[in-house]
């Protein structure tokens, strides 16, 4: 290092995603920055449900899922903390007969591509796995290794293990301009310069900001994703559930608060970064869960909240190499399901960094997939 | 559904003089009270003392009887009343949450006032869980709602007039005061401020009186007391202090605590308005014009929820906001405004001039606001001090942050009883002023609603 | 813990875990509470340790209690009404101290 400012990569956006780059850098040798324009786990990382799940996943990303899950179940070991990390299993349940066939058909489509984590469970085995299931829940599709974390503490697992192995974490660190420097990326922020020959942009729902910046176009809108929790629970469940006919995730936390989203969206503000809370989705999501679990009825709400992420027209992230400019990595815009891709995407990344390619398939998350197609509105 | 003209969040002195002025100005208004009876705390069970009770306003004295008249002018108004009703939610588009009879829904307002008062400054010290410990403010409104006063000895400890005002209430009522300790005053600090206070009117006399009556009754007092714990194997059954350098024991059933009141800021909080700290209140208060408008449009806060003034600026303060209303809606012109508010706007300030006094004669004690590492903060989920600090040490930078940390705030009071100490804590811990390191963010509904409750709402 | 300055016209009764607790119309279910010998509405979900009504004024939300079969109610809130089923809550059983089924599948 010749000066204060020198990395051998910048990673911008301290979430999850660009917490987990600069651990898998670190562990390469290499010596990352993280500049984060608030704190670490500010929006996505911190307020997303936490469902740490390869149930239902699109095929594409299967691969990654599989890979991911491994490491999830490793993290005690590699990081030295779990991100309270609970593989209780993952169920979707279907509530008639239609929604048991797309089960059924769901795990054809799973065991076609070669994979056997998907399995169709029947009323019995829902009722041993989720006792307290409504009466007309007869069935769903179960993934026993799945579970969920705390996504503040996961990402503050990636953090804590990157900065012990060399990585920096700027906070409060805004990017305002990038530009070539010869060989080198020079990074300017509000704190000053930073230069690495490699960038990753792992800015979330602000990555297509980044890339812009790049000169690479990416359709991406913020969208906020509503989410409620509940008081401290008896214990009663231990899967995260969710529900084939209907936009429901559903889990009960190690301290017996239940959370709950399912995809419901609220405002956002890019601007200012603030969101606000479309109340009638969230009755909604109120007359859900108190269909599939009655016992909810008289469950306490005493938060709700929404966490701004990027989404994609085709609802994949972006992975990959830029296609525009050398030196450049992008890993953003997961659209809500990005959480349990934490782990191995950090990996990608870092394998794309120190030799140029992955052994996983990131062909669909290609940036430029959407070159073409008209921009957004 | 058609918008009423002005939702008011609060049936306190503010709200229900905002209300009767509105409505004689001709708006529509609704009133919002979590409470069955229109007071608010100050005033809470006026219209109840009646009758059999009557003999009670002797007991809770004449700033208490002072609410009939505010009361009274509200009934007389067309402002209309929803009680037992919970806003839990105010939208910056003056769509507002309640919960009424077990069922959420949504009210539209062409304008909202925000009068929720304000809420006793948390008192953390070790044992303040303990059954038999409750806040000054909790001993009061049971005599004022209930006529009821502590059956056995009760030991009073803290600071503010709010504590000589019930121990002078207690003494009225016959109630056994084993202690009256008092947790420090500044009579030096607060002595450059005296001239402001007797101008203010009335004030010095009253807190005089109620400090006579108290010694004239033969309570024992104790000044400068320091290292206050309440202890009991489940239950209180003592209080242990030292004062003057000497450690005492006295053993109670009853410990009420109090060091002054803070804005209840927590409604605007979660839309949200902008906020700012007021360092010689150390509490956060929304930051307002001279009409009360926050800086967000049709949204207005008055009362002790603007900034601690005390029941009679809040009547003022309240009036001062029901005018700006019919101005903001087309009623009255920004110049009969001005007319009709002139004497509201001069009593309101000459309030406020006894403030400078009695927030520098009690500041919250430094024990008491940074408590040291074994003391419980967060009641709700049982998060110490010591926890909040470590949180820092792993990278924590603020309130938001060590919430997630520890849990802190998490509970269903969502953080009314720890924020203020958590954010203390957190600025003394990082050598930063409080006004940097901030607050948490607080989360619609701001009381919990439960699932069958929320899914009432379409 | 408390007493009452004089006795209630009207007096209604509610049933407290059971036993019959008179109190007067008006009186929130905490200030009834408060005057009977055991001032404890719950145990705290956190640690179970034992709690009772601390603030009276609907913000901290210690007197929490079962009211009518619906838990978790500010019982400085709520006014008595004749026939009123009030119960104390005990802590909610923690997660982790049932085995878990998915844990059973494991082994």
């Amino acid at each position: 290092m010749s000066a204060p400012g020198d990395f051998d990569v910048i990673v911008i956006g301290g979430g999850l995603h660009g917490c987990s780059a600069a651990y898998h850098l670190a562990a390469a040798r290499l010596k990352p920055v993280v500049l984060e324009k608030h704190v670490v786990a500010r929006h996505a990382s911190s307020a997303s449900a936490g469902g740490v799940r390869r149930l239902g996943r699109d095929p594409a990303e299967i691969p990654l899922a599989m890979a991911s899950i491994e490491m999830w179940h490793a993290m005690r070991a590699t990081l030295g903390d779990d991100g309270e990390f609970r593989a209780t299993g993952q169920v979707r349940v279907a509530e008639n007969v239609d929604e048991l066939r797309q089960c059924e058909a769901r795990a054809a489509q799973v065991r076609a591509l070669g994979y056997d984590h998907e399995v169709v469970i029947d009323r019995k085995e829902l009722r041993r796995l989720v006792p307290a299931v409504a009466e007309q829940c007869i069935g769903g599709l179960y993934t026993a290794r799945d579970g969920y974390a705390f996504p503040f503490k996961a990402t503050t697992a990636f953090r804590l293990k990157a900065e012990a192995l060399g990585a920096v974490v700027k906070e409060d660190t805004r990017v305002e301009a990038i530009e070539r420097s010869g060989e080198r990326w020079l990074v300017t922020t509000n704190r000053g310069p930073f230069r690495a020959p490699v960038l990753v942009n792992a800015a979330g729902a602000w990555g297509a900001e980044i890339a812009r910046m790049l000169g690479e176009e990416v359709p991406i809108e913020p969208v906020a994703l509503m989410m409620m929790v509940s008081g401290r629970m008896p214990h009663f469940l231990d899967p995260t559930v969710g529900s084939m006919g209907r936009k429901m995730s559903f889990k009960q936390m190690q301290s017996g608060t239940v959370v709950i989203g399912g995809g419901h969206r609220g405002r956002v503000d890019p601007l200012t970064e603030l969101t606000e809370l479309e109340f009638q989705f969230l009755g909604e999501s109120a007359r859900t869960v108190a269909a599939i679990f009655p016992l909810m009825k008289h469950a306490p709400l005493v938060r709700c909240w929404a966490g701004i992420e990027g989404f994609t027209p085709d609802e994949l992230p972006i992975i990959g190499p830029s296609k525009a400019v050398p030196g450049v990595f992008h890993s953003f815009g997961f659209c809500g399901h990005g959480f349990q891709l934490g782990p191995v995407v950090g990996s990608i990344t870092a394998q794309l960094v120190t030799g140029g390619k992955t052994n996983l398939p990131i062909e669909p998350f290609r940036v430029d997939r959407f070159a073409g197609s008209p921009p957004q509105a | 559904m058609s918008a009423i003209d002005l939702a008011i969040v609060g049936a306190g002195p503010a709200g229900l003089a905002a209300a009767a002025t509105a409505a004689e100005l001709g708006l529509s208004v609704t009133v919002f009270d979590e409470n069955t009876a229109p007071g608010g705390q100050i005033y809470r069970g006026i219209e109840a003392v009646a009758g059999p009770r009557a003999r009670d306003l002797a007991v809770l004295g004449p700033a208490y009887a002072a609410g009939k008249a505010v009361v009274e002018r509200f009934r007389a108004s067309k402002a209309g009343y929803s009680p037992a009703t919970t806003v839990w939610l105010v939208q910056k588009d003056r769509r507002l949450g309640i919960l009424r009879d077990g069922k959420a829904s949504m009210v539209e307002a062409r304008r909202v006032l925000i009068a929720t008062g304000a809420l006793e400054r948390p008192v953390p010290i070790p044992g303040w869980t303990l059954p038999g410990v409750m806040l000054a403010g909790a001993a009061q409104s049971l005599l004022k709602a209930s006529g009821m006063v502590p059956a056995g000895p009760v030991v009073l400890a803290g600071n503010g007039p709010l504590l000589w005002q019930l121990a002078a209430q207690f003494v009225a009522a016959g109630v056994n005061i084993a202690a009256l300790l008092e947790t420090g005053s500044a009579y030096k600090a607060a002595l450059p401020h005296l001239p402001a206070v007797v101008l203010a009117g009335g004030y010095l006399a009253k807190g005089l009186g109620l400090i006579a009556s108290v010694r004239k009754a033969g309570v024992p007092i104790r000044r400068s007391v320091e290292g206050l714990r309440a202890v009991g194997k489940g239950r209180l059954q003592a209080v242990e202090f030292t004062a003057g350098g000497r450690a005492e024991r006295i053993p109670a059933e009853l410990l009420c605590l109090h060091q002054g009141v803070v804005a209840n800021a927590q409604l605007g909080m979660a839309i949200p308005l902008k906020h700012e700290w007021v360092e010689a209140q150390r509490c956060w208060r929304p930051v307002l014009d001279a009409w009360g408008n926050s800086d967000v449009e049709g949204i207005a806060v008055a009362g002790d929820g603007a900034g601690i003034g005390g029941a009679d600026a809040a009547v003022h303060a309240g009036r001062i906001a029901g005018f700006e209303a019919a101005r903001a809606l087309g009623r009255i012109d920004a110049a009969a405004r001005d007319a009709r508010a002139a004497g509201d706007v001069a009593a309101w300030r000459r309030h406020l001039r006894a403030r400078p006094f009695l927030d520098a004669l009690y500041p919250p004690a430094r024990a008491l606001r940074v408590p040291a590492d074994d003391v419980m903060v967060c009641r709700c989920e049982e998060v110490t001090a010591g926890q909040v600090r470590e949180a820092v040490r792993q990278g924590g930078t603020g309130p938001n942050q060590v919430k997630s940390f520890t849990r802190t705030g998490m509970g269903p009071c969502q953080g009314r009883m720890c924020g203020l100490t958590i954010s203390e804590i957190i600025a003394d811990a990082l050598g930063k002023p409080v006004a940097a390191v901030g607050t948490y963010r607080i989360r619609p509904p701001i009381k919990p609603l439960t699932v069958g409750e929320l899914a009432a709402l379409e | 813990m408390f007493r009452r300055l004089h006795e209630p016209a009207n007096a209604v009764t509610i049933q407290i875990d059971g036993s019959p607790v008179r109190a007067a119309p008006g009186d929130s279910v905490a200030a009834a509470l408060l005057a009977t010998g055991n001032p404890v509405c719950r145990q705290s979900p956190a640690s179970g340790a034992d709690r009772a009504p601390f603030c009276m004024i609907g913000a901290c939300f210690e007197c929490l209690m079962e009211i009518d079969g619906v838990p978790n109610r500010q019982a400085c809130l709520v006014p008595v009404r004749e026939g009123m089923q009030v119960r104390r809550q005990a802590r909610p059983t923690p997660v982790g101290a049932v085995a878990s089924p998915a844990d059973k599948v494991a082994s």
